[in-house]
């Protein structure tokens, strides 16, 4: 890790000044988890670290009543994984919390952490940035991709890495920021992007900008979240998804369908929705939207067994969903 | 002396020249911490040099003078001499590093050692007592819980915090509190096995 | 002259019973001291800059920044200009610093040229490889193209283990600091303290008695801590550039990772001949694999199986990568899968319970057959085989497939040579010293019961000394060999103590020495145990002078042997859907002649099945063909296996008549070995397919089910 300048405000106010000030790059510092290997790994060299940490009003989880909740961006997982009515009522984000399987990065890693984490495309960690190309060649398409992009690939093949990204565009929640211009609120699915030119980011934060609180509206009906994952220790998903179902009687009425880890940002797939919407939930209409939502994918040379989690990550959400399925 | 980092935004500098701690014949070094306004506030910068802080450990005040950049757990394995949480990945994954922060587990390789100023850092080595082990020690002891012994600590941490929170655990609760820790040698059938001995009614199964 | 045997079954008081490894206190505390936790006066710390490049030759190097670093105490150039170098990671220069910090600081300072040459990383595509892969000397016995043609069944398929790292948690490295211009102190982590030194001694150009060699307790090494590696060598050479101040070099996790030891990759097409009643007559294998630049990866053909007619033929592919080194149970995992999967493969063919076609075949495994054959049905007893196996293919409805698969495994497991001087003061307190290692294996353990069992003491009553070259030389600790080797040198010492303490006391109990015997803290007269001396009255007969005798082995006596046999049968699930596999349950049933420390080694096998779970399911490295690096030289996506990921494992140690007569047999290697091939078997059970390559990822079963459809 090289030397840097470290500071810990206690307001934002103070840490947006602190980041947009800084005599070089500057970087947010909340649990650390990510940051720190980042900067092990010489991905990235920052001048000054602002440790947000210190910002009371960053933290918490809140029932805002009709509102649903509302997440600090410091809330950590562990929090998410002990609240009562996260579990009972949005089973979409708990499962995605409950898969983390540390404690340790449980206590540490919050929302705003989890929404800000950069890739763990494993060129991109070798420090060839985010589409990881060298003389306009993709390093992915030609090397190893297993763990990659089988949607919205090209020229970035990562995945997102993030944890609740998915069930949280399903829930249709927004993320609040605050930066030298004020603060401003977003769908989730805006806040993460898909860069396609060297130097674009994969996040809409603007130079300076902080997540200071998700919010998640009160969900409109059953939601699940179902991940693919190798092992039972510490493991990122090769796929998951995550389901919203608002249900008319027995039937879907409209449905938000969003895969994780198959796409540089969480996908959100309409087809898989149009494949519910109107249907009651059966093992064949989860298959078909399962179906649906890959649909579209591109696989690389090595990872075409994604397509097939990806439909099946999918088919077991919605049958969760509708609490049909297995965990 | 110069600042030569000048961000243009100070109002109160101030650069330190302290003598090193504990080595009394120790020449003196040069401390960084320089404050900076921002928002109409006051705000301590640390680093790049080395800061001096205290550090809460095992329940001493333990004062360091180290870069930003270092780590807790370098700043306790060099810096303190407290070497049982080991650095092994030194990525966030395999928990060999595993200390309690204010009464919860977490990878001290992931935390820099200025984050940790204020809250309480338990390691591994103030579990036992003068002449005993704790009840969860012993049960490792009991039930072959180490081999070449290198997880063992964050091991430890780790089924500690578990107990704390969940006493008498259920499967998933074990799942969920020590899939952040990895071994080599597969000692997790001692491990488990001394886990549910140190559980509440200590049953065995 | 003492009877060189152990002792009789009613005679042990410690010897095969469950007893808490001594050290384990200090591990669980905190207090136990590795390489890695040694912190000396004034210590250095020591960073390697590291070729990026899998195949290049060094241009330029330019040190001049580092060395102006304030800081920075010595830099030394490993391979310098001209040098051709042949893998990513491997060491270009080494600085020495006050403290990590600063030490990294000027790695990044330090700027070499590179000119890049073409690389080969890819073991698999042995096309690809080209003149990197090179045919190997054919091995046949009998007339296998007769045998194939008179075959009336044949069993094809494709069988293999990729490359995997040793992965050891305390990574390599050491401490080295000169003492004066002429005598060196290392501190290092390895699995062979008494052999360190002579291996520093040349390229240092000084005695290797002028070296000692330290360690008190090492975090891993699987075959991998043998030598002390070009970096302990180059910390020795900054230690003396900078006065002779200790220098501290232990490998970040991602050089650990990539250079600092792998398995080979074994890969090969099987072909297996029959008789239609299920006598195997044939084996014909071609397989290809590597253990980096030096090609290797042949492993032994086929395994444990003694098939008449027989041919294999091996293509070694030389790899731009990290070198091999050996990985608990060399050679066999590989081989294991590749003979174990035919098998199987042939037994499903033929309509058979591979249980059942192992039976019959039972002869061909050797002189153990009887061995394998009584494990056989023990395993089936504790797994439920019989009752539970099916054809393969799980035809029940659902995602989740269940299935059985078994595996056979062999190894030698002989006592190297050791040497200990045991001490016993006129006070009565007894002393080992032994120049061995205790890997977590629990040498410690099983040393100090052996000689509180011979003497007749409690294990509170023997002080054990070891990790030193102070103390006398006992072989490193690989292949199994370590327990035969100091259980014996330990018995033999004790032995002999005895025999020159009854001298000395038999006076006094007016009988001959002959007439003694050392039991229960006491030394007293055979079959008049009323007529003794407490142990220390009995020691305070020396006559002030401490009494100190050599055990060594070899010795008299048969104390030790060698060659196990171990069966293993695993349970799995399988979602064909998602193509993840679950272990449910695992059971192994190992001998080792007489076991010593029952706790440590039941240890021993249970770890060696997590471990085998971890390679069968989720270790791989992998490199990337582009560069040639290793993108997963961390523990994030090389992946072991957690506390959660291991099922239900049953041990079953075979001891007692039969077994215990043998003597000592080492234990560490053999049941790593099946769990590879079992595992892949009963997934082939389950799903009805062969995935034909180890670890069993999600990727290669969804793979393997694809095929199928195709």
């Amino acid at each position: 890790m090289r030397a840097f300048e470290y500071a810990s405000p206690t307001t934002k106010e103070q840490a947006v000044e602190l980041l947009t000030k800084s005599p070089g790059e500057a970087a947010v510092l909340a649990g650390g988890t990510d940051l720190l290997a980042l900067m092990k790994d010489d991905v990235i060299a920052p001048r000054r670290v602002v440790d947000i940490g210190g910002l009371e009003e960053l933290r918490g989880i809140r029932l805002e009543g009709g509102r649903g909740l509302r997440l600090g961006a410091l809330a950590t997982f562990e929090e998410l994984l002990d609240h009562a009515e996260v579990k009972k009522s949005y089973p979409a984000l708990w499962t995605a919390v409950e898969g983390v399987t540390s404690p340790q990065v449980r206590n540490v890693g919050t929302v705003g952490g989890d929404l800000c984490q950069r890739p763990r495309c494993w060129y991109y960690r070798s420090g060839l940035g985010l589409l990881a190309q060298d003389g306009g060649r993709s390093l992915v398409t030609d090397g190893d991709n297993r763990y990659h992009a089988i949607l919205g690939g090209g020229p970035a093949y990562f995945v997102s890495p993030s944890s609740l990204g998915p069930a949280l565009v399903a829930l249709g929640a927004t993320v609040r920021v605050f930066g030298p211009k004020g603060a401003r609120s977003l769908p989730v699915e805006a806040f993460f992007r898909t860069p396609k030119a060297s130097g674009e980011r994969e996040n809409a934060l603007a130079a300076g900008e902080i997540v200071t609180e998700v919010q998640v509206p009160v969900p409109a009906g059953p939601n699940a979240t179902y991940e693919v994952r190798e092992r039972e220790a510490l493991d990122w998903p090769l796929a998951t998804a995550s389901v919203a179902l608002k249900m008319g009687g027995s039937t879907v009425q409209s449905a938000r369908v969003v895969l994780g880890h198959v796409a540089p940002v969480p996908w959100l797939s309409a087809e898989a929705a149009a494949a519910l919407a109107g249907k009651a939930v059966t093992e064949a209409t989860a298959q078909a939207a399962g179906d649906a939502a890959v649909k579209a994918a591109k696989p690389l040379s090595g990872n075409g067994y994604k397509v097939q989690l990806a439909r099946v990550a999918v088919k077991r959400a919605v049958l969760a969903a509708a609490g049909g399925g297995a965990r | 002396m110069k600042d030569d980092d000048g961000t243009g935004e100070g109002v109160s500098r101030r650069t330190f020249l302290k003598t090193s701690g504990v080595p009394l014949a120790a020449a003196p070094v040069l401390l960084r911490t320089r404050v900076v306004r921002a928002a109409g506030d006051g705000v301590e910068i640390h680093g790049p040099g080395k800061a001096s802080f205290t550090l809460n450990v095992n329940g001493r005040p333990r004062p360091v003078e180290v870069e930003p950049r270092v780590t807790l757990l370098e700043a306790l394995r060099h810096d303190l001499d407290t070497t049982g949480a080991k650095r092994v990945c030194d990525r966030g994954t395999c928990g060999a590093c595993t200390v309690l922060l204010d009464g919860k587990p977490v990878y001290a390789c992931s935390i820099l050692a200025i984050q940790a100023r204020g809250r309480k850092v338990t390691t591994v080595e103030s579990l036992a007592g003068e002449g005993a082990l704790h009840p969860l020690q012993q049960a490792f002891v009991d039930h072959d819980g180490q081999q070449c012994g290198f997880c063992t600590p964050g091991f430890v941490v780790a089924c500690k915090a578990l107990l704390d929170k969940h006493p008498d655990p259920t499967p998933d609760d074990i799942r969920r509190g020590l899939g952040g820790n990895l071994c080599r040698c597969g000692t997790y059938v001692g491990v488990h096995a001394a886990v549910l001995q140190a559980a509440k009614g200590g049953h065995r199964g | 002259m003492a009877e060189y045997k152990w002792p009789e079954a009613g005679k042990r008081t410690l010897i095969g019973t469950r007893i808490s490894r001594l050290d384990g206190p200090d591990k669980v505390s905190g207090r136990a001291k590795y390489t890695y936790d040694v912190s000396r006066p004034g210590l250095l710390f020591g960073k390697i800059v590291r070729s990026p490049y899998a195949h290049s030759k060094v241009v330029s190097v330019d040190t001049s920044a580092a060395e102006a670093m304030p800081g920075v105490k010595a830099v030394l150039v490993i391979q310098g200009p001209g040098t051709e170098v042949q893998w990513a990671g491997d060491e270009i220069v080494a600085l020495a610093a006050v403290d990590e910090p600063t030490a990294e600081d000027a790695a990044r300072a330090v700027k070499v040229q590179y000119e890049k040459l073409p690389h080969v990383v890819d073991d698999y595509d042995v096309k690809a490889a080209g003149a990197a892969a090179k045919p190997m000397a054919e091995q046949t016995q009998g007339e296998p193209d007769k045998a194939f043609a008179e075959a009336e069944v044949v069993s094809e398929g494709e069988y293999g283990s990729t490359v995997m790292t040793h992965c050891c948690l305390e990574a390599h490295g050491a401490i080295s600091e000169w003492e004066n211009d002429k005598s060196l102190l290392v501190h290092i982590s390895t699995q062979n303290v008494s052999g360190i030194a002579g291996q520093m001694a040349g390229p240092l150009g000084i005695p290797a008695g002028d070296i000692r060699v330290k360690m008190d307790h090492i975090g891993g090494g699987f075959g991998s801590k043998f030598g002390p590696d070009r970096w302990t060598i180059v910390a020795a050479q900054l230690s003396k550039k900078a006065g002779g101040k200790p220098v501290k070099i232990m490998l970040e996790r991602d050089a650990e990772q990539t250079i600092a030891g792998t398995r080979p990759s074994a890969y090969g097409r099987v072909k297996l001949g029959a008789k239609k009643d299920g006598t195997l007559t044939a084996w014909h294998s071609e397989t290809w694999g590597s253990g980096g630049i030096g090609g290797g990866g042949r492993v032994p053909l086929p395994y444990v199986l003694e098939i008449p007619h027989r041919r294999s033929l091996h293509t070694a592919v030389a790899t731009n990568v990290g070198s091999s080194r050996a990985w608990r149970a060399p050679n066999h995992p590989q081989a294991c899968v590749l003979t174990m999967g035919a098998f199987e493969d042939l037994a499903a063919k033929l309509q058979r319970d591979p249980y059942d076609l192992l039976m019959q075949n039972i002869a061909m495994t050797g002189v153990r057959s009887s061995i394998y054959k009584e494990e056989l049905e023990v395993a089936n007893d504790l797994m439920g085989w019989k009752k539970s196996w099916h054809p393969r293919g799980d035809k029940t409805a659902g995602p989740v497939k269940r299935g059985l698969g078994l595996a056979i495994h062999t190894w030698g497991g002989r006592g190297h040579d050791s040497a200990g001087d045991l001490t016993l003061q006129p006070d009565g307190s007894v002393e080992l010293k032994m120049g061995t290692q205790d890997l977590g294996t629990g040498t410690r353990t099983a040393i100090t019961i052996v000689v509180a069992d011979t003497l007749g003491l409690p294990m509170e009553a023997v002080r054990l000394r070891i990790g030193d070259t102070l103390y006398p030389p006992s072989g490193g600790s690989g292949g199994s060999t370590t327990i035969g080797g100091v259980s014996a040198a330990s018995r033999r010492g004790s032995l002999d103590l005895l025999d020159q303490l009854f001298a000395k006391v038999a006076p006094a109990l007016g009988v001959e020495p002959g007439a003694l015997e050392a039991v229960g803290g006491r030394v007293r007269v055979k079959g008049d145990p009323g007529q003794s001396l407490s142990w220390a009255e009995a020691a305070g007969k020396l006559g002030g002078i401490p009494l100190t005798v050599r055990g060594t082995n070899p010795g008299p006596g048969d104390l030790i042997n060698s060659g196990v046999g171990g069966v293993q049968m695993a349970d799995v699930s399988v979602d064909v859907e998602t193509g993840r596999v679950r272990v449910n349950k695992l059971v192994a049933v190992q001998d080792c002649g007489l076991v010593i420390s029952l706790k440590t080694a039941e240890s021993q096998c249970y770890g060696a099945l997590i471990m085998g779970i971890s390679y069968a399911l989720y270790e791989e490295r992998v490199m990337d063909p582009i560069s040639g690096r290793m993108l997963n030289p961390n523990m994030e996506f090389y992946k072991l296996a957690g506390l959660a990921d291991i099922g239900e494992l049953v041990v079953r140690m075979m001891t007692g008549k039969g077994y215990d007569e043998r003597g000592v047999i080492g234990l560490g290697e053999p049941p790593v070995i099946s769990p590879g091939a079992s595992i892949s078997n009963a997934v082939a059970n389950a799903i009805g397919v062969r995935v034909p390559q180890i670890p069993l990822t999600p990727r290669r079963v969804l793979s393997a089910l694809e095929g199928r459809r195709a």
